[in-house]
């Protein structure tokens, strides 16, 4: 006759795989804000990094506490954190692209050029930093 | 000390250096949708510190605070953009 698997050792292992990975990828995204050369990169870096982050660091607290309102919240939350940080993002480039906020120089702009000319009617003077 | 909470130790120590560096980018930032954005990612680095403290210490109240703060993360981000929009169609 086996024996009683630990439980909780193997909710304390799977847990802090869980909430290791999630800093990894809060890491990884806070460096990308850092060092990346533009706005709009290190926008679409925030938005990606983070909300993944936050979203595994909260799966493994659930699963670490094992309890049915303690999941609800957490599922609460990480639904809404998916809903709304891509929102955010989206309005805070808009902002950024209305108030001219410069692009990188690699970037191609040539398709974002002719949208602007075709549906608002207007030339495109935003600057390019080096 | 197990090797669990010495695991999450790891994982506080990470989101402070994050902290730190985001905080780098507040500071330096060229740009003030540079700062709105290093400002959204101390809230989202302040939900996973709080979720973190609630494991190790066990207390169960303090999810309600993640909560609270994830709503007024994305209502500070929305309505910095809406001012600064309503600026700039001000100035046309």
């Amino acid at each position: 006759m086996t024996s009683e698997p630990d439980y909780l050792l193997l909710r304390e292992i799977v847990s802090s795989c869980f909430i290791l990975l999630g800093t990894l990828f809060m890491l990884i995204a806070t460096i990308g804000l850092l060092r990346f050369p533009d706005f709009y990169i290190r926008m679409s870096a925030i938005t990606k990094g983070a909300t993944l982050g936050v979203g595994l660091i909260l799966l493994g607290m659930a699963i670490y506490f094992n309890q049915a309102d303690m999941l609800l919240k957490v599922i609460v939350i990480i639904t809404f954190t998916f809903i709304t940080a891509p929102v955010a993002a989206h309005v805070i480039a808009r902002t950024a692209m209305y108030n001219n906020v410069p692009f990188w120089k690699e970037t191609r702009l040539e398709a974002f050029r002719e949208y602007l000319k075709k549906y608002l009617g207007k030339n495109s003077e935003e600057e390019v930093k080096d | 000390m197990s090797i669990f909470h010495i695991s999450l130790l790891i994982a506080l120590t990470g989101l402070s250096v994050c902290l730190v560096m985001a905080s780098i980018r507040f500071a330096i930032g060229p740009s003030l949708p540079d700062r709105i954005t290093a400002f959204d990612l101390f809230v989202a680095n302040m939900i996973g510190i709080i979720a973190i403290y609630t494991e190790l210490t066990g207390n169960e109240d303090f999810i309600d605070v993640a909560i609270i703060l994830s709503l007024f993360g994305f209502l500070s981000s929305i309505s910095f953009a809406y001012f600064l929009m309503k600026r700039t169609h001000k100035n046309d």
